[in-house]
Order: C-alpha cells, then sequence, then structure tokens
C-alpha cells in the first residue's frame, strides 16, 4: 500500500519537482564551458567513438568527460544518438571505433556483464522488469559475487546461504527505501509501470556501483511517481555516486542536473550549467532547426511544435 | 473385453525404462526450455548421442559400462557445445532451427551406409545389455507383483533408470532455488536485464544446455537398454513426444516431467489396448488393426490438448504464471 500513498487521485496535481532542495555540484570544468571541456576530476571520458548504421552516423563523439559524484544530464532531440551512445559505452553494442575510459580503465571492446562489475550500471529506457521472478529475487539477482551463482557450489547451499542472508537483508532495506518492500513477493510483473521503473533502479542499487547510467528514467512515469524517482535520485549523489541520465523533461534536468550535456545527429554540440546551455544558440539550433527564425510559410503543425519548444526551453529562464 | 489386461498393460507402463527415459530427457527440456527459455528442438539429437555412444563404445571398444556412459556424456557435451558457440549469442528462434536440424544430421550420419560397419546402418545395434546385465547384484528370480512384476534383468533396469531420474529431479530441484537458478530463471525473462546486472549471460546459457543436454543423453542410454538402438526411434517426433510431456506435466517444474512422462505412457498404452481389443470385438467396423494402430497417437494427441486448454500451466504449473503471460 504504501508504494501507492502518491498515486491517491483525490491528490491536487503537484508539479514533479524534488521535495528536497537539490544541492547543485559546482565547479566541475576546467576553461570555459564548450563541447568536450576538460572536467576536474571525470569518471569517464570518451574519446572519437563512432558508430554508423549503414549510411547514417548515428553517434560521432569527438571527446566528451563526465564529471564524478555529480549528475549529468544526457540531452538531445530525438534521434541524436543519446540512448546509442548508452548502448555504445555500457557494451551493449560496438562502436566502429573509438575508446573511452571508465575511472581510468579502458573500456574499448568490454562485454556488456564485465562493465556492469567494474562498478558502471545501467537501467533500460523500456523497463526490464523480471517478470516471473518475485520482486526480492529481481533484487537479489543484482547483488556482485554471489558465491552460489556458481552452478556446482549451488548444490551446496551451507556455501552460500550466510552470503544470501546479507543480499537479502541489504535488498529488504533498498526496497524499503524505494517503498517497495510489501510488494517483495509478488511477481515483478505485477508492478505498475512506475514501480517497475522504482525496481530496476534499486536493483541496480544491489551492485554498490560507482556509476549508475539512466536512460529516460521518467518515461512513462506519472508525476506523482516522478517525485519520488527524483528524490531517489538525488540520494545516489548524496551517497557518493555518479549519475549521468538521458531525459527529455527539461523540468527534471534543470531541477536536478548538475553538468548538461547536448547531443544533436550524433555530435555533443553543447555543454554547460543547465541554467547556461539552455541559452547555447547550439542548443536552440539542435531542437529548433537552424533556421527556425526564418519565416517559411506554411508549415502550421511545425510552427506550432517550435512555440511550444521555446516555451519549454524559457521556461526555467524566467 | 478383456478390461483387466488393458489396465494391467497400463499400469506397466507406470515405472517401465522408457517412461523414466522420456521423463529424464524432459526433464532436460525443462531446463533449457521452462527454466532457460532456450528453445531446443534437438533432444532426440542428444538421445541418439546417448544411446548410440553407449552401444559403440562397448560393441566396437569393448568399453566397461562406466567407460561407455562417460562417451555418451562426454559426446553430448561436444555437441552442446558445437550447437551453443554459434547460436546463443544470437535470439532464441536461432537455437531453436539449429538444434532441429543438428539432430537431423546426427540422425542421418548413424543411419548412412558408409559407417555401417560400426553404427549398423538402418539396422542399428543390439547385443550390448551383458555389460549391463553382469553388474546386476539381484538373484534371479521375480521382483514386485501384480502388473509391477517383472525378472531380475528388468528390475534391475528399473531400479537404475528410476534411481537416475531422482538424482536428477533432485539436482534440478536444487539449483534452480540457489542463486545459479535465479540468474537462469533471469536469463527466461530478459537476458540483457540480466547481463546489465554483471552476469555472464552467454555462460549461463551454454551450462544450462550442456546441463540438460547431458540429461537428455543418459535418457537416450536408458530408453537402449530395453530393445536395439535403431536410428528411426530419434526422429524429430520423439523431441516433440518429450515436448508434449513438458507442457503436460508443467514447463518449469521438476514433478512436472516425471508426471507427464507417466500419464503419457500410461494414456498411450491404454488407448493401443482398448482399441486393439475394440477393432477386434468388432465396435469400429471401418477400421483394420493397423489402422488402430495410428489411431492412439490421435487420442493421445485430443487428451493433451484437453488438458493445455483446461489446464494450460500444465499439472504442477503455477496458475499465477499464466496471468503475466505476454
Amino acid at each position: 500500500m504504501s508504494a501507492n500513498a502518491g498515486l491517491d487521485p483525490a491528490a491536487p496535481p503537484e508539479p514533479p519537482v524534488p521535495t528536497q532542495k537539490p544541492i547543485k555540484t559546482t565547479g566541475l570544468h576546467v576553461g570555459e564551458a564548450e563541447p568536450g571541456c576538460r572536467k576536474v576530476d571525470p569518471i569517464l571520458v570518451v574519446d572519437k567513438v563512432r558508430r554508423t548504421f549503414g549510411g547514417l552516423t548515428a553517434v560521432d563523439v569527438d571527446h566528451v568527460e563526465v564529471p564524478r559524484g555529480a549528475i549529468t544530464a544526457l540531452i538531445g532531440p530525438n534521434g541524436a544518438g543519446k540512448t546509442t551512445l548508452f548502448n555504445l559505452l555500457t557494451g551493449f553494442d560496438k562502436p566502429d571505433d573509438g575508446t573511452w575510459t571508465f575511472n581510468g580503465r579502458s573500456l574499448a571492446g568490454m562485454p556488456a556483464y564485465r562493465v556492469a562489475r567494474m562498478g558502471q550500471i545501467r537501467t533500460f529506457q523500456l523497463t526490464k522488469a523480471l517478470g516471473l521472478l518475485t520482486v526480492m529475487d529481481n533484487m537479489l539477482l543484482g547483488a556482485k559475487g554471489q558465491t552460489g551463482e556458481n552452478m556446482f557450489r549451488a548444490l551446496l547451499p551451507f556455501l552460500w546461504r550466510h552470503q544470501e542472508e546479507e543480499n537479502r537483508a541489504k535488498a529488504l532495506d533498498l526496497l524499503t527505501r524505494f517503498k517497495l518492500d510489501s510488494k517483495k513477493d509478488d511477481y515483478a510483473a505485477s508492478l505498475s509501470g512506475g514501480q517497475r521503473k522504482l525496481l530496476e533502479m534499486a536493483r541496480a542499487l544491489m551492485s554498490d556501483p560507482t556509476l549508475v547510467m539512466l536512460d529516460e528514467p521518467m518515461a512513462g512515469v506519472n508525476p506523482a511517481l516522478t517525485q519520488s524517482l527524483l528524490d531517489h535520485i538525488l540520494n545516489l549523489k548524496s551517497q557518493g555516486m555518479t549519475v549521468l541520465f538521458v531525459e527529455h523533461d527539461m523540468h527534471m534536468v534543470r531541477h536536478i542536473a548538475d553538468w548538461v550535456i547536448v547531443m544533436a545527429e550524433g555530435k555533443v554540440v553543447a555543454e554547460g550549467d543547465p541554467h547556461e546551455v539552455m541559452k547555447n544558440p547550439a542548443v536552440i539550433d539542435a531542437y529548433l532547426g537552424q533556421h527556425h527564425d526564418e519565416d517559411i510559410g506554411e508549415d502550421s503543425d511545425a510552427e506550432t511544435e517550435h512555440v511550444f519548444a521555446i516555451k519549454e526551453l524559457l521556461d526555467g529562464e524566467r | 473385453m478383456d478390461w483387466g489386461a488393458i489396465f494391467n498393460n497400463a499400469a506397466v507402463e507406470l515405472i517401465s525404462p522408457t517412461t523414466a527415459a522420456y521423463a529424464l530427457a524432459a526433464l532436460g527440456l525443462a531446463v533449457h526450455f521452462g527454466y532457460t527459455g532456450l528453445l531446443n528442438f534437438g533432444q532426440a539429437g542428444f538421445m541418439a548421442l546417448g544411446a548410440y555412444g553407449y552401444a559403440i563404445s562397448i560393441l566396437t571398444f569393448g568399453f566397461p559400462v562406466w567407460g561407455a556412459f562417460l562417451v555418451g556424456i562426454g559426446a553430448s557435451i561436444v555437441f552442446a557445445l558445437i550447437l551453443g558457440i554459434p547460436t546463443l549469442r544470437l535470439r532464441a528462434d536461432y537455437l531453436a532451427i539449429v538444434t532441429i536440424a543438428a539432430a537431423e544430421i546426427v540422425r542421418l550420419l548413424f543411419t548412412t551406409n558408409t559407417f555401417a560397419s560400426v553404427t549398423g546402418s538402418a539396422n542399428g545395434l543390439s547385443g550390448y545389455k551383458t555389460e549391463f546385465a553382469a553388474l546386476n547384484p539381484l538373484a534371479e528370480g521375480s521382483y514386485g507383483f501384480g502388473p509391477f512384476e517383472n525378472n531380475a534383468y528388468d528390475t534391475w533396469l528399473r531400479i537404475v533408470a528410476w534411481s537416475i531420474v531422482i538424482l536428477a529431479a533432485l539436482f534440478v530441484w536444487q539449483v534452480m532455488r540457489s542463486p545459479w537458478g535465479r540468474v537462469i530463471k533471469g536469463i527466461r525473462e530478459d537476458e540483457d536485464a540480466v547481463r546489465a546486472l554483471g552476469k555472464n549471460v552467454y555462460a549461463y546459457k551454454m551450462q544450462s544446455l550442456i546441463l540438460g543436454g547431458v540429461f537428455g543423453t543418459i535418457a537416450g542410454m536408458i530408453f537402449a537398454l530395453p530393445r536395439a538402438v535403431v536410428p528411426s526411434n530419434y526422429q524429430t517426433t520423439l523431441t516433440f513426444f518429450i515436448y508434449a510431456i513438458l507442457l503436460l506435466g508443467g514447463a518449469a517444474t521438476v514433478l512436472g516431467p516425471i508426471i507427464g512422462s507417466m500419464i503419457f505412457w500410461v494414456l498411450l498404452s491404454f488407448f493401443s489396448g482398448f482399441i486393439s481389443r475394440a477393432v477386434e470385438a468388432g465396435w469400429l467396423p471401418f477400421m483394420t488393426t493397423i489402422q488402430g494402430g495410428q489411431l492412439r497417437f490421435i487420442l493421445v494427441g485430443v487428451a493433451i490438448m484437453l488438458i493445455v486448454i483446461f489446464r494450460p500451466q500444465g499439472v504442477f504449473g503455477n496458475k499465477k504464471e499464466l496471468a503475466f503471460v505476454r
């Protein structure tokens, strides 16, 4: 029940803002805030990563650094290559060429499971809750270095029972924080879309990651649950984790991100503080097209969309 | 109509070695399909490797029983590696196509005349039972009661066959409630999610393929011991009978394949006895006894259809799971 507390239909609609006042981390970069600028303490450094699908260049990132201990947002219009970049960095896809390092160690060519073991854990745009496993089993699956995950040691429960109990306690603690503890024995398939997002995030935390990569954590989540998700993301930072997330919701980006990286057509076109970066002409070009201020006549549908997008961008500056 | 004989013959199948063999092969498929989500349509190939591996080792190379047993298992591990290395990185349906083709290749290799001196070609192999019978600790005589009364060799075979089935079932039960089983079931649900949590999905799928394949291989040996090894026994239909048993009992269960196999064989024997006597008694005037022999498969098919329609999770399956089938 507690998990649904925020879903009371009688409650007045609230804007999706975190309940706590986010403490912004500043002074992350060295020199001008321009695409590919150096960071004081980068955790992830990407160099010349390129991925083409036939004739289409989906990702062509020359150089970008993700600051440690901060929340970084990766934004950009649809088709900018954000999710493809995520897949490349986490080993779910192979680039045509390029190198990238995590905590100083090269990840190029490393399979996804080893990337995850190094502490760089991701979630998916379309949630991947393991439906016919219980919520608790979903959580336990996230724990690292389990003795009982070897087929032969699995036969001897006394070898892994103690570790299993520890993981179970840790999972229960996380589930309580995410308000899913009352659901622990239900199939994950019985959770709502938002609860699955929460479960996926909680599951990722079971492995004590250093970098959490969230692919559109807010997609398909109702506003009431958005609020608690925002709080959880801010908590990750206060616990010392680094967060990199893809998001379309500009409100959320402005509220919680310490740094914003803007992609368009596969390239990083702008970087900076969330409030500054929105004023960057390259960002407005990316979202609205280069000729947004010229009258090109008829296309009234596109015109309305442009107005909407401009309002979105300028909203936060008021 | 001799109902007593019909029921007696049906009861014999309850603990026959063939039932044990099908139960074990279905347990292997439960590991593949029910728990891991691997679509293995080549279980007949694994069984053929077990039967031929055992028979050829004894007849051609004069190996002892345990040596022949290990040869069969070794052959199935190699077979699983050959199947798995190229296909387990791909989507599940590719494994289905490759396994069904590979099982046919295995059967045709055993059928071809080129290797007739070793495989006996289409006539198959026989005369490999003495080594197994020599291990029999039971004295001559008959054991059991009623329909379950057998001579010393048949009793020995039943004891060994069902002991192996029970050990295999305990193995699967224990391993599936461990963290290893949790990873395996996670892979069935969504392998990318499991990969993102730092598990080597490819290695787990390979272990599952080998484990279920080895069960199929041992099942092939048990299947061969009461009869001769004939290549036509290992056609694709064998795989589909085993799938029928698995779905009948419940795909992701331990007891399901075993009870499913018992139900399948008792029904098959009952219908076969009933139809042949009904034809003799003139109840089915439009039918010859040969046609009657085929009708039993139709009736078993109908019985299985009814179970799948009215109890789709199988006898032991969890009804709750079906509520969320995508």
